[in-house]
């Protein structure tokens, strides 16, 4: 099943996806086009990869790392489905980079592998835009590079465990504008899902809602102001955002 | 005496007491001893962190932040988050992680924000500001700052908040507050924020210009230079003028009770 939250109707709703409509908890049915899309999932802490898919640490020039590179997100970059992502004028570098997300569904500490699977809720699809200009030498990829507002698009919704057979063997697809631009399987990831579930939840405990954001592969270009970026990753769906400008933002 | 927001534990309501600084609070018009009382953390948004924001932190790395792999100092605000199992609260145990002896004191001060900030002009940084809280941002010790090393400081119940959040208007100066730590009741650290790199309005002009900081979110000014270590078995209690102190004793993660008592 695909679960999403929407703004409809005067309210925000949970909502469960059919087709292409949507049929909201109170049994309301609405069309896709009439809602606007909040994240599926109002996360609690969100962790992201980086350097997880080694043909993408090729193309930046970084080594695959020994251990997961992990770092974290704030609520403030966080937007949904068919939502508004700024590009900051003067920005040379910023990237798209199309990502599987990983819902965790209960508390989990010392977690095995072999048992991973079992604390994962469901799955949904992230672009975890970096503006590169931005990036120093310190915690990198440092906050103003990655947490800025509105740069983590997250949905549009997302689908139960049960429903994907195998998440480590998933297309993911970036188009631009209806080009495509990158493409990637999650099998080349460096770190798995069971890994990077065993390897969180061997130092601290993670909770239901905490999100995995699994990092990318190649395949980045630049992007610009009025750009339709949308992430697409098989079995789950299809993950728009549009680039807007400074002015937008009365910046 | 001075207006605190607390949050007692079995309420999730806010409380407001008022302070003198001394071990004594009032409630209700009855006064009691802070260590009678069972806080909860005051704050309720994301907690973010400031790294290398002592002029005397910097100094001390000055001769490594050119080169590899910094190549240059920071040229803007390097910020981390606290992630929500790190938070604990006043009087309550710090676990020490099985695998290692000792963790780091990180004393530092935390601006509340009483409304959401986007894009604020350093003039108007006051306007936005709820109160001041203290926080223990514990570290276990680590040389590198080059990559995100969440494994070192989200570990739970590294984050101790508390007791309360005094009002804005207790604290006169927030760039000259005297910042002092004591382990087993000795004075080991003291420093005081008018040494910050960027002062408390520049930082937060200067973070939400990139990133929003909503209404309930803490940001920590920086961590001073020499933060003390400490072991299993230490009390640690961090005192800022004019906002209060903050005390919690550091067990071993195998005697840690749930809820943050100790074995």
């Amino acid at each position: 099943m695909k679960h999403a939250r929407v703004a409809c109707f005067g309210g925000i709703h949970e909502a469960e996806v059919i087709e292409d409509q949507l049929k909201l908890a109170d049994g309301r049915i609405i069309g896709q086009s009439d809602v606007v899309w909040l994240t599926p999932i109002e996360a609690s802490t969100i962790f992201v990869l980086g350097l997880n898919y080694a043909d993408h640490a090729n193309e930046i020039s970084f080594k695959a790392p020994e251990e997961p590179l992990v770092f974290l997100k704030g609520p403030n970059t966080v937007v949904g489905h068919d939502g508004q992502t700024r590009r900051p004028s003067g920005a040379t570098h910023m990237h798209y980079e199309c990502e599987l997300a990983v819902v965790i569904g209960r508390t989990a500490r010392h977690v095995k592998k072999d048992d991973a699977y079992s604390y994962v809720k469901g799955y949904t699809i992230a672009n975890d835009y970096v503006i590169r200009d931005y990036l120093e030498n310190y915690y990198r990829p440092n906050l103003r590079a990655k947490n800025r507002d509105t740069l983590t698009p997250i949905g549009p919704w997302y689908v139960d465990r049960d429903d994907i057979d195998n998440p480590m063997n998933l297309g993911l697809r970036t188009y631009v504008n209806g080009e495509l631009k990158q493409e990637g399987t999650t099998k080349d990831m460096v770190f798995d899902i069971p890994y990077l579930i065993e390897y969180l939840s061997s130092f601290m405990t993670l909770s239901e809602n905490d999100i995995i954001l699994t990092g990318t592969p190649k395949g980045t270009v630049h992007i610009y102001e009025g750009d339709v970026v949308e992430t697409e990753i098989e079995g789950i769906g299809s993950l728009k955002s549009t680039i807007v400008g400074d002015k937008n933002f009365g910046r | 005496m001075h207006r605190a927001k607390v949050k007692f534990a079995g309420s999730d309501q806010f409380d407001e007491i008022s302070t003198d600084y001394s071990d004594d609070i009032t409630w209700n018009g009855r006064t009691f001893n802070h260590r009678d009382v069972s806080f909860q953390s005051p704050v309720t948004g994301t907690i973010y962190g400031t790294l290398l924001n002592f002029k005397g932190q910097l100094e001390l790395m000055k001769d490594s932040l050119h080169d590899k792999p910094y190549n240059a100092p920071p040229e803007k605000p390097i910020m981390y988050i606290k992630p929500g199992n790190t938070v604990n609260s006043h009087n309550n145990a710090v676990a020490i992680p099985k695998d290692e002896n000792t963790v780091q004191v990180g004393a530092a001060l935390g601006v509340v924000f009483g409304k959401t900030a986007t894009n604020v002009a350093k003039d108007h940084v006051m306007d936005y500001i709820a109160g001041y809280t203290i926080v223990n941002d514990v570290s276990i010790p680590h040389e590198s700052f080059y990559r995100p090393d969440i494994k070192n400081k989200v570990r739970d119940g590294f984050c101790p908040v508390g007791p309360w959040v005094i009002d804005r208007d207790a604290v006169n100066d927030p760039d000259h507050i005297i910042i002092r730590v004591y382990v087993n009741g000795e004075l080991v650290q003291e420093n005081n924020t008018k040494n910050l790199v960027r002062s408390v309005a520049q930082l937060i002009s200067e973070v939400t210009d990139f990133m929003t900081l909503y209404k309930g979110d803490t940001l920590l000014v920086g961590v001073p230079e020499h933060a003390p270590l400490v072991k299993k078995g230490d009390s640690v209690r961090i005192e800022l003028s004019e906002v209060g102190f903050l005390e919690n004793t550091f067990v071993d993660e195998a005697d840690l009770v749930p809820g943050g008592g100790q074995r």
